[in-house]
């Protein structure tokens, strides 16, 4: 599927907001599960949440709060695109929503470590 | 690099089933990949079986894969594609291989047909000739597609045409798109409706590399999304 | 296969949960600031309407789009077609709307 030029900077837009959809829609079924423990076993939560004081299961949140906020904010912008009038700067805005995301998930990063 | 004055060409030969065949060819200074494959059939290998008819870049007759982008060859610079003194020359993607380079192009015509990309006459001949103005906001609209001239570059460029059997493809909805702004045309529900099944508009997901890849500077993407703001609108206008 | 209602219903979850996403991660920048737990989460959820409807309405909003979403790449990139995409779909949305519902009762329920 990749060829050539292909590869240009809209086209990578859509494989990470296709990628980030699909790593999400994976990870939510196991989030729900865990957390459905909240109420009838907590202490079995809070064996799951003695994970998350792990490095790296605090890089792989990191990870996942960068995917949550890259496809939100790359499907604003398609949104955007398709039901207000027309704007050039397509580029430009794919590239502020990663670097916002990665601004997002920085900040949760320092605030986890 | 053959050798500095030769490259080698991997051109497809066959049908859907086939295999890429080398040849050595002369680099000249100023060459087109249509120069090459003009060459190739010329005097290498008469069986070749290849597309052209304007050779400047006005037709599109010779749209073909080349490393894997689709392209004009005539208005290719061999210079400007060559890897290692090497270049791959292969049919359309996304369209049935009659043979070698040559596609079989109905499917693009006939899904140009499906998006109702055709006039709907509201006037007879006797009527008075419709004044359209040439700034009217819908009339300038049009023009951003107006050049297609169905070269089918865009649909071998789009991943979810090969990926959606289904799907129109970038220069039939553009099409569609300037008939629906047109003024004189009374399928403006047609088209909406033609444009809203399973092979619609709403299968696009804004990769771009339509508009990346024409030769004209369109920008089917665009028209694309501006039947997707008309159908949104029109969903709940029949809702209520 | 993306028709307009699949297409208007993923459109419509998209911009319900746009400000919800924005508000979770905010929760989750606080909320991640000396360590997670249990009685931490409960604290700020339990017995609370706001949280319930805040989070059910994500839950649904979620599994439409997700849904959708999935049946986009399960037809795409995996060639799945008809009875057996639809029956994907409709499983897709029923597992994480029950799911969801669990998770969604299980931090706001007293």
């Amino acid at each position: 599927m990749i060829r050539g030029h292909q590869t240009h900077t809209i086209w990578i837009a859509f494989l990470l907001h296709r990628i980030s959809g699909v790593a999400l829609a994976l990870f939510i079924p196991v989030h729900f599960w865990v957390l459905s423990h909240a109420l009838t076993a907590p202490k079995t939560l809070d064996g799951f949440l003695h994970w998350t004081e792990l490095g790296i299961v605090k890089f792989a949140e990191f990870g996942l709060v960068f995917l949550l906020s890259v496809h939100m904010f790359g499907g604003l912008r398609l949104m955007a695109l398709e039901f207000l009038p027309w704007t050039s700067g397509q580029k430009t805005l794919a590239a502020s929503a990663v670097a916002v995301s990665t601004l997002l998930a920085g900040l949760f990063l320092l605030k986890a470590i | 690099m053959v050798d500095k004055n030769h490259i080698s060409v991997s051109v497809w030969r066959g049908g859907a089933t086939g295999s890429f065949q080398d040849f050595k060819v002369k680099l000249e200074d100023n060459q087109t990949v249509l120069d090459v494959v003009a060459w190739i059939q010329a005097y290498a290998d008469p069986t070749l079986s290849y597309r052209y008819a304007c050779r400047v870049g006005m037709c599109g007759s010779c749209a073909m894969m080349v490393n894997g982008s689709p392209r004009w060859t005539c208005r290719t610079h061999v210079n400007k594609v060559l890897v290692d003194g090497k270049m791959e020359i292969a049919p359309l993607r996304n369209l049935p291989v009659i043979k070698d380079l040559a596609t079989d192009m109905d499917p693009f015509f006939e899904k140009w047909v499906t998006a109702e990309g055709l006039h709907h006459p509201t006037k007879t001949r006797d009527d008075p000739i419709e004044a359209i103005d040439p700034s009217n906001a819908a009339r300038v609209e049009i023009n951003e597609g107006i050049e297609c001239i169905n070269c089918a570059v865009c649909y071998a460029a789009c991943d979810t045409v090969a990926s959606n059997l289904d799907y129109l493809g970038p220069a039939a909805l553009q099409r569609a798109w300037s008939v629906y702004n047109d003024s004189k045309d009374a399928g403006k529900q047609a088209v909406l409706d033609a444009v809203s099944g399973a092979g619609g508009c709403h299968n696009c997901h804004s990769m771009g590399s339509c508009a990346v890849h024409c030769p004209n500077d369109l920008n089917p993407m665009k028209a694309i999304a501006g039947l997707k703001r008309e159908t949104a609108r029109n969903f709940f206008k029949r809702r209520t | 296969m993306m028709t307009l209602r699949l297409y208007m219903a993923q459109r419509i979850s998209a911009l319900i949960m746009a400000p919800l996403v924005l508000m979770h991660i905010g929760v989750m920048i606080y909320a991640i600031q000396g360590g997670l737990s249990a009685a931490e989460i409960l604290g700020r959820t339990q017995g609370s309407a706001f949280w319930f409807l805040f989070y059910g309405i994500f839950v649904i909003a979620l599994s439409v789009h997700a849904a959708i979403g999935l049946r986009t790449v399960l037809s795409e990139w995996a060639g799945l077609r008809g009875s057996l995409l639809n029956g994907f779909s409709w499983a897709v949305l029923v597992l994480l709307l029950i799911l969801g519902m669990q998770a969604v009762y299980g931090v706001t329920a007293t």
